[in-house]
């Protein structure tokens, strides 16, 4: 059996209820918000309203300035609040690495990190991803150098279509850049919210023993 | 004439060595650019309207409100009031915007009113009696078909064999013709017979197939043993990751340009022709990567059309249509199911001499055929009837290996019941009966036996039920396969520049199986450069056509003709070179970047210095691979495979969890161009072949004539920790090498569901019927098991 999938840290970052200090409000207060920013006036750009004694930014209906910085460049757009990171990312500026597969958390294909912490880029509004480093596939490799990883999935075969390898190879990252000495089982643990469908798994657990080795 | 074949294995430097997939640099980095992330200029964003019942008649449809809302370009009707939605998630009505969330926006002000009709999505075993006997088909039989999307060849035939109740007439045809009816289903129309009456078919449950071979009443009466059972695999979906879809624009009235997601860039203008009014010489189509089609991708679909209609009424713009996840596991693909009530009779020795098999299954509103069993054993006396169930689930497609792996579920399963009957070894009942799998029993034979060494199957072996330690019970099983997998039409230009530079393009597509390798592993071992040398065009149709990638042909098509046109350039270049190395062109070779004679290698130009003498003009050849053998001098492809599976699991009988503890796999495949990308889909199909044995499964609701779990949490696909130890073995060397290049998508997908199912069978000592081998279906069997042992006691 797959490892539960609130192991993976894309779905801890979904379900987590604690007060996120950036955005300063978490799924339960927004429950406890909604009917205030339904009421609220369409307006371009945000606007702070008091929730359960906390300020709160509502923004729009209507498109509102987002500023997202994504490895390492700044960009301004003009969107939606209720566009996701993912859409954001592939249709609004064409960085089309991450995958639209699912569209809803489950299968890890548009995995990108945040602070260097993996999220499912469907499952992240934009305007929740300002102030953050945003990390895509795009930005491993070094000039023309592949990353490590990347060689590992060359090297193992670890691709075939290559529509999960992105997710994948970004996750991947993630787990080394938490732990550079990653266990093999820490490495499996952190792409257990991923799936491929051709069945590259053979070539990924063969890469994992690759780079695990180098971490050793 | 310049000689085609193969090199043999001493002048092999690239093919059959294990080469890294030469695309695999920009898939891991994210440069590789597939249909979804295609963004033409002003692009619109598509969405569909669907139909929210299983089947019913729309009675009206509004449109009005979406046509007027900002933001939304164009509204386009695929089905017209009248029409009759067939299943849940059929397309209505098309919408383009500016934006997605427009589109939706849109959809939802889309008025259609229904009128429901009766509608069936189960499976189940058909009531006994309820078959109806084929028979003529009505207009309306006729109607429905082709709105089904019945395939054609099937339709076709139906209508050979069974005729049409009516007079057909020139309104009627172009009625047909409106609806999407192909050509050759328009001709089988006209020439089908008539015969008065009220037509057959109307029932959900048909009769297909009611065949005899042999005497098996006989075979029966005198076996000394007779083993029953039941078995099955359910429909399930092809998930694609990337979906199906495509954007199409009009760069004037009369000229598409269309990216598509397909397994057939070549096939596809010829398709979209038709249905939008213009020549197939003015659509052009493109893609480059591919993710995920499986079979299910040979086709414009009528999302594609809608896209391209919605696209010329928006004045050209490109009109991006690609499916959400749920219409995706909804409308987009599902293999048919299959089940049977078999009976095998054997003598004591374990010699099989009958088959009796009753099947049913539904590929939807087509209903389907009998899948080929018995599988691989050619039984001498066989009885079977196959009734086939039309039901409004949705269409089917091909999915890797058509019809085998639900085949092997049924014939090894029942084989496999027949050795614990006769308490026998599964593997030496296998051995025993191989006289009887035709051409390839040698190859089983050889391949039976390096499996179960890899296996450790004869160390590891216990009967039914005797391996059980604690709360877990260990099993192994088996299932042996067959293929055909000869190469497709193909064609290869092949340019060798005065530079030294090469190209090759082709309309070929890489679905992740390795094409681009094996294509310029070809050029480069034939031309004597390196694979990077070599600058390969596939994926449009400003390219040779070459066929669609499915049934395993592209490895065989693709290799033969790129073989020839790199033959064929290589010979006129050495008729430029030849005066210069003052030799006769037959005595020139191509080795290690350089042109040389071959008697006095020391006179020899370096590639580039070589190329130089072309003159002004680059060399092109043309290379030619027919899906006819006999038209290729000499045949460079081959068909007919044979493979073998081992399946080694742990079945927690507490919890019913089946954990797969190791797979193997042994396959031939003729010549083998790449071993690792070859491997690779061996290992990938084992990892799709513990999906669909362990998780897979269409879950269809009678109450609201839905599917339950189209998304990907609940339709379930294994993961990385569901994977245990792999073991490929490619059969190769002499034997196999001379054969020439054959496919390898298909043969190594159909044995895992069975030998994992057999393994469980013989881990817990009781037969789960049915894939997906889920727990509740495991303690069901082992409690069943309980009950038949208590009332025998």
């Amino acid at each position: 059996m797959r490892d539960d999938p609130t192991n993976h840290d894309p779905h801890a970052h979904e379900t987590k209820e604690k007060v996120d200090d950036s955005s300063g409000v978490s799924r339960r207060d927004f429950l406890k918000i909604s009917t205030i920013s339904a009421a609220a006036v369409p307006i371009l750009g945000t606007k702070v309203v008091h929730a359960a004694g906390v300020p709160v930014k509502v923004y729009g209906p209507g498109k509102v300035p987002v500023e997202l910085t994504i490895n390492g460049q700044k960009h301004t757009l003009q969107i939606e609040p209720r566009v996701t990171l993912l859409d954001a990312l592939r249709d609004q500026l064409e960085i089309t690495g991450a995958k639209r597969v699912c569209d809803r958390g489950e299968c890890g294909a548009c995995t990108v990190t945040l602070d260097n912490k993996p999220v499912y880029a469907c499952s992240v509004l934009a305007i929740e991803a300002q102030g953050k480093a945003i990390s895509t596939v795009e930005a491993l490799m070094q000039g023309e150098n592949l990353d490590p990883i990347q060689q590992a999935f060359v090297d193992n075969d670890a691709s075939q279509c290559g529509f999960c390898t992105s997710g994948f190879v970004v996750a991947f990252k993630a787990a080394l850049d938490k732990n550079p000495n990653a266990s093999p089982e820490e490495i499996r643990r952190g792409l257990s919210g991923n799936v491929c469908r051709c069945g590259t798994y053979h070539g990924i657990h063969l890469a994992i023993a690759q780079m695990a080795q180098k971490g050793a | 004439m310049p000689d085609y074949n193969w090199p043999d294995a001493e002048h092999r430097t690239l093919i059959g060595k294990r080469i890294s997939r030469v695309d695999a640099p920009f898939k891991v980095s994210g440069r590789a650019k597939y249909t979804y992330d295609y963004r033409g200029a002003n692009m619109l964003f598509g969405k569909i309207l669907r139909a929210p019942y299983a089947k019913a008649k729309i009675v009206s449809i509004d449109i009005s409100a979406a046509e007027k809302m900002p933001g939304v370009k164009a509204v386009e009707i695929i089905q017209k009031a009248g029409t009759t939605a067939q299943w849940a998630g059929d397309e209505i009505v098309a919408v383009a915007a500016v934006d997605e969330s427009t589109a939706e926006d849109a959809v939802r002000l889309i008025k259609v009113s229904y009128q429901p009709m009766s509608y069936l999505v189960s499976d189940a075993e058909p009531p006994a009696g309820a078959g109806e006997a084929a028979g003529p088909m009505s207009e309306d039989d006729i109607d429905d078909a082709i709105s089904n999307q019945t395939p054609d060849a099937q339709l076709v035939k139906y209508l050979q064999d069974h005729g049409v109740t009516f007079k057909v007439d020139e309104d009627f045809l172009n009625d047909m013709k409106g609806e999407g009816a192909s050509d050759a289903v328009l001709a089988a129309i006209q020439k089908a017979e008539y015969h008065a009456g009220k037509g057959g078919g109307h029932s959900a449950y048909q009769k297909t197939a009611a065949q005899t071979s042999g005497d098996p009443d006989k075979a029966f009466a005198e076996a000394a043993v007779v083993s029953e059972g039941l078995y099955g695999s359910p429909v399930i979906v092809h998930c694609c990751l990337e979906p199906h879809g495509s954007v199409s624009e009009w760069s004037d009235k009369d000229h598409l340009f269309t990216h598509i997601s397909t397994q057939n860039v070549s096939g596809i203008p010829a398709q979209m022709a038709e249905p939008l009014g213009i020549s197939a010489a003015n659509i052009r189509i493109h893609q480059d990567n591919m993710g995920g089609g499986f079979g299910s991708k040979f086709a414009a679909d009528r999302w594609d059309i809608a896209a391209a209609r919605l696209s010329k009424k928006a004045g050209g713009r490109p009109v991006r249509m690609m499916l959400e996840r749920d219409a995706e596991l909804k409308v987009a693909g599902a293999r048919p199911s299959a089940y049977a009530r078999v009976k095998v009779a054997a003598t004591k020795d374990g010699t099989i001499i009958g088959w009796q098999s009753q099947s049913w299954g539904t590929g939807g509103p087509g209903g389907g055929g009998m899948p080929p069993i018995p599988y691989v054993f050619s039984i001498p006396n066989q009885h079977k009837e196959h009734t086939a169930i039309r039901n409004n689930i949705g269409p089917a497609r091909a999915w890797r290996a058509p019809n085998h792996p639900q085949a092997a579920v049924i014939t090894m399963g029942a084989v496999d019941d027949l050795a614990a009957k006769l308490n026998m070894d599964p593997l030496d009942l296998w051995l025993k009966n191989l006289d009887i799998t035709g051409p390839r029993r040698d190859v089983y034979r050889e391949e039976l036996a390096i499996a179960a060494d890899l296996m450790g199957w004869k160390e590891k072996w216990r009967p039914r039920g005797q391996n059980v330690s604690g709360t877990v019970a260990r099993g192994l099983g088996l299932s042996i396969h067959t293929w055909g997998g000869r190469g497709h039409a193909s064609d290869c230009d092949l340019t060798i520049h005065p530079d030294g530079s090469v190209d090759i393009k082709m309309g070929t597509q890489d679905i992740g199986t390795g094409t681009r390798t094996t294509i310029v592993i070809v050029a480069a071992e034939t031309l004597g450069i390196p694979i990077e040398a070599i600058n390969l065009y596939i994926g449009d149709t400003l390219y040779p056509p070459s066929g669609g990638s499915g049934g395993s042909t592209t490895p065989g098509g693709v290799s033969s003709s790129t073989r020839r046109a790199a033959v064929d350039a290589r010979e006129a270049l050495f008729a430029k070179v030849a005066p210069a190395l003052n030799a006769q062109p037959g005595d020139l070779e191509c080795v290690n970047s350089t042109v040389r004679v071959k008697s006095d290698p020391s006179r020899s130009l370096n590639w580039k210095q070589a190329c130089s003498k072309i003159g002004a003009m680059p060399v092109t050849a043309r290379g030619h691979n027919d899906q006819v053998a006999s038209k290729n001098q000499p045949d460079l492809t081959n068909s007919g495979v044979g493979g073998v599976g081992m399946a080694d699991v742990e079945v927690d009988i507490e919890t019913g969890i089946v954990k797969v503890k190791k797979m193997v796999t042994v396959q031939d495949c003729g010549l083998i161009i790449d071993l690792k990308t070859a491997e690779s889909s061996c290992y990938g199909a084992l990892v799709m072949g513990i999906s669909y044995a362990l998780f897979e499964e269409k879950v269809m609701d009678q109450a609201t004539g839905r599917m339950l779990n189209p998304n990907m949490e609940f339709y379930r696909l294994a993961g990385l920790n569901d994977i245990p130890e792999l073991v490929v073995h490619m059969m190769t060397g002499k034997g196999y090498d001379e054969r020439g290049v054959i496919g390898l998508g298909e043969p190594p997908v159909i044995s895992p569901g069975a030998a994992i199912a057999n393994a469980v069978a013989n881990a817990i000592g009781a037969r789960v019927s049915f894939l997906p081998i889920t727990p509740d279906k495991v303690l069901a069997a082992l409690s069943q098991k309980e009950l038949a042992q208590k009332a025998g006691a």
